[in-house]
């Protein structure tokens, strides 16, 4: 039987991660994510893991090592957040191409500088383009549930890739929540043994990283990003059969009354929650608006998002990063982007809000949906609008 | 030459871990010192190289040099990336997983690669006690991208990052003493060596390898094309740099140095500095200075080296003759 506790969100997905049986975990402390590798550290100090920690001297080390237990032939696991993404970053872009499926969560927070803690996606966005599949959870089941999966998508054979799973800092990493825990017995049987197919083994050696000269590089990219499309089929399937296993859930696009609204509120992350409750009081007010959240940030969900907009006149869209000079926010121009060439569209507002921590509460989402329909009405010389700003 | 081939094959296997047929500069010292660390092990060994010359002479997609399995994925991560597969291996094998018998981890990188932008992940990797070997090839520069100078650059070579003109004389800082930085973590195995003493090189990276726990060794390995040298003359220079003492032999086993050749008298400097282009311009007091400079690092060795001596032949007298290790 499944059980069902009240638990910080950071030690349920230490202890996610437990149910997945990692062999190697090397990470790197930075608020908000110490928490989840404090857990496991513990974890395997009691002796209730059976995994190497390995206690790095940077986050940089932390991936590279990742790297190194991945190519090993071991399950690995990692987890960061903000400077150390960002410290990360050239090693989380060698992982994909090598096909070496680390999993990873971020605690998602804000870039320096100013220094700030608290969270924002100006993290998420710096690793865009890294080539990991990335999942965006909202809540600390969604954590559990996609940590999960995570490992199961990522070592598909189909797919060897790593994964990310995205959470807000503090808004969920140091949040108590009910979270209903799989059985051991349950995961394993849903998650089968890791076998990567090709470790570094002196049995049989294998040259991995070679360089690429200009007459193979353009192949090499074609085929990962060939191998990144194609692993939505696979994510859809793993989340299908997790619902089978454990009854909960997930999709690429997730939808809150969206189905014909006129206008609706897209969000990405623990916003999601609040913004909800706003959309229910409005609908009780009569208002024709509905809500989707974005589960699945890379691969892209293109035709998932087309299908579901197809009768929405009115898109908002709440971004919690600026990409500066820019078209607006992240999330916004890319859903944009996989608008602009169609016959029906709905009319996109861009709004970026929730920067450093900054709460956005119900009523703070009922003036945004609000304003986001007037200027859908009037239009506006603004490429976005700054929610919530002190002029 | 005749006895050469008699006894040569009694003392190294013809086996070759590193192949011919790569792309390195002719009279590349490096590739030649490479080839005699791989020779020296089995063929039990994973290679995780640092981004530098050995990684682009030995991998071009979809070609590759080595024999044995091998991971490249960034210039600095070397060290961090050994870790990981040590660990790797090591959870697998305790958990009843397939894992290769006995393998032996060694991360390989450039100067720059070790003393510069790389030493971060190698303090971190020898502090945390992993089972893996270090081996720096030591070139004295950033020889791939077109000899910048490093921190292991020797004071007065030019270089095109410290390159000699009216107000310069080259590189202006002292080499740095990595093999003492690695020393320093209190490591079971340290030891310097260089390609022109081959079977000393091929000693050292064996011992290293099959000592458990952290090692390091430092080779210093000639580059023609970097310092301006003629390419017949890698293995002179090499031999050179230990004789003038520039580049002096030893090991430090569980903290206790030992030097590796006895030198009665050095040779002067000038025999190393004057058949190398990067030196040419060195004024003769420039050249007094490294003079005193090496006499005075190397006499630094030679006294821990006594010392050491010195503390086992008391220890003996008082009946303690087993040396504590750590």
């Amino acid at each position: 039987m499944a059980t069902r506790v009240g638990i910080e969100v950071s030690i349920a997905i230490a202890d996610a991660v437990k149910l997945a049986n990692p062999d190697v975990v090397a990470a790197y402390p930075i608020t908000p994510q110490t928490h989840i590798v404090e857990h496991l550290a513990e974890l395997v100090a009691n002796g209730e893991l059976d995994a190497e920690y390995i206690p790095v001297e940077s986050e940089h080390s932390a991936m590279s090592a990742c790297l190194g237990s991945a190519a090993a032939g071991a399950r690995t696991f990692t987890a960061t957040a903000s400077q150390g993404l960002a410290l990360m970053n050239e090693v989380v872009y060698v992982a994909a191409p090598m096909r070496l499926p680390i999993i990873m969560a971020v605690a998602n927070r804000a870039l320096s500088s100013p220094l700030s803690i608290w969270c924002d996606h100006s993290d998420l966005m710096s690793v865009r383009d890294t080539g990991w599949i990335q999942i965006i959870a909202e809540n600390g089941q969604q954590c559990v549930d996609n940590i999960i999966c995570a490992f199961r998508i990522g070592e598909d054979q189909r797919v060897l890739l790593p994964v990310m799973v995205h959470l807000d800092g503090f808004t969920l990493t140091h949040v108590i929540e009910p979270i209903t825990f799989p059985e051991q017995s349950d995961v394993d049987k849903f998650l089968p043994p890791y076998k990567f197919p090709m470790p570094l083994n002196p049995d049989k050696p294998v040259a991995m990283g070679d360089f690429a000269p200009p007459v193979i590089f353009t192949e090499t990219k074609w085929a990962q990003e060939m191998n990144i499309r194609a692993s939505k089929k696979v994510v859809v399937e793993v989340w299908d059969k997790y619902e089978k296993a454990f009854g909960r859930k997930y999709s690429p696009v997730e939808k809150h009354h969206s189905d014909g609204a006129k206008v609706v509120l897209m969000t990405m992350g623990s916003v999601g929650e609040t913004a909800s409750v706003a959309i229910d009081e409005m609908r009780d007010e009569g208002q024709d608006v509905g809500q989707i959240r974005l589960r699945l940030w890379r691969p892209f969900p293109f035709e998932e998002l087309r299908e579901t907009l197809k009768d929405t006149d009115v898109l908002i869209v709440l971004d919690r990063a600026i990409s500066f000079g820019g078209p607006g926010g992240p999330v916004a121009s890319e859903v944009k982007a996989a608008f602009y060439d169609q016959a029906k569209k709905p009319r996109i507002v861009s709004f970026v809000g929730g920067l450093g921590g900054r709460d956005i509460t119900v009523a703070g989402f009922k003036d945004m949906v609000k304003k986001g329909t007037e200027i859908a009405k009037s239009g506006s010389k603004n490429e976005y609008e700054i929610y919530g700003v002190r002029e | 030459m005749e006895k050469y081939a008699v006894y040569v094959p009694r003392l190294v296997k013809k086996r070759e871990n590193f192949a011919p047929g790569h792309r390195a500069c002719i009279g590349c010292g490096e590739a030649l010192a490479v080839r005699l660390a791989f020779k020296a092990l089995d063929n039990n060994v994973v290679v995780t190289n640092a981004t530098g010359c050995i990684e682009i002479i030995a991998s071009q997609l979809p070609f590759t040099t080595w024999h044995l399995p091998w991971i490249h994925t960034l210039f600095e991560n070397a060290a961090a990336v050994a870790s990981g597969i040590e660990a790797g291996y090591k959870a697998m094998k305790r958990k009843g997983m397939a894992v290769p018998e006995n393998a032996k981890v060694v991360a390989i990188g450039g100067d720059g690669a070790t003393s510069d932008i790389g030493l971060q992940a190698i303090s971190g990797a020898l502090e945390r006690g992993h089972d893996f070997t270090y081996i720096c090839f030591d070139n004295e520069a950033y020889m791939n991208t077109g000899i910048q100078r490093s921190s292991a650059t020797p004071f007065g070579a030019a270089t095109t990052t410290s390159p000699a003109g009216k107000k310069s004389f080259g590189q202006f800082s002292w080499k740095k003493n990595m093999p003492e930085i690695a020393a320093a973590h209190n490591i079971p195995y340290v030891a310097t060596a260089t390609h022109g003493y081959p079977f000393d090189l091929m000693a050292k990276v064996r011992k290293a390898v099959d000592t458990p726990g952290p090692a390091y060794v430092h080779i210093l390995s000639v580059c023609p094309t970097g310092w301006r040298s003629a390419t017949d003359t890698v293995n002179r220079q090499s031999r050179l740099a230990v004789q003038t003492g520039v580049f002096p032999l030893y090991e430090v086993e569980n903290g206790q140095y030992k030097m590796s050749i006895n030198l009665p008298k050095l040779r002067p400097v000038k025999d190393y500095l004057k058949i190398q282009g990067r030196f040419r311009h060195l004024s003769d007091d420039i050249i007094q200075q490294i003079q005193e400079r090496v006499e005075l690092e190397y006499q630094k060795l030679l006294e821990k080296a006594n010392n050491v001596t010195k503390r086992a032949k008391s220890k003996s007298k008082t009946g303690t003759a087993k040396a504590s290790a750590r």
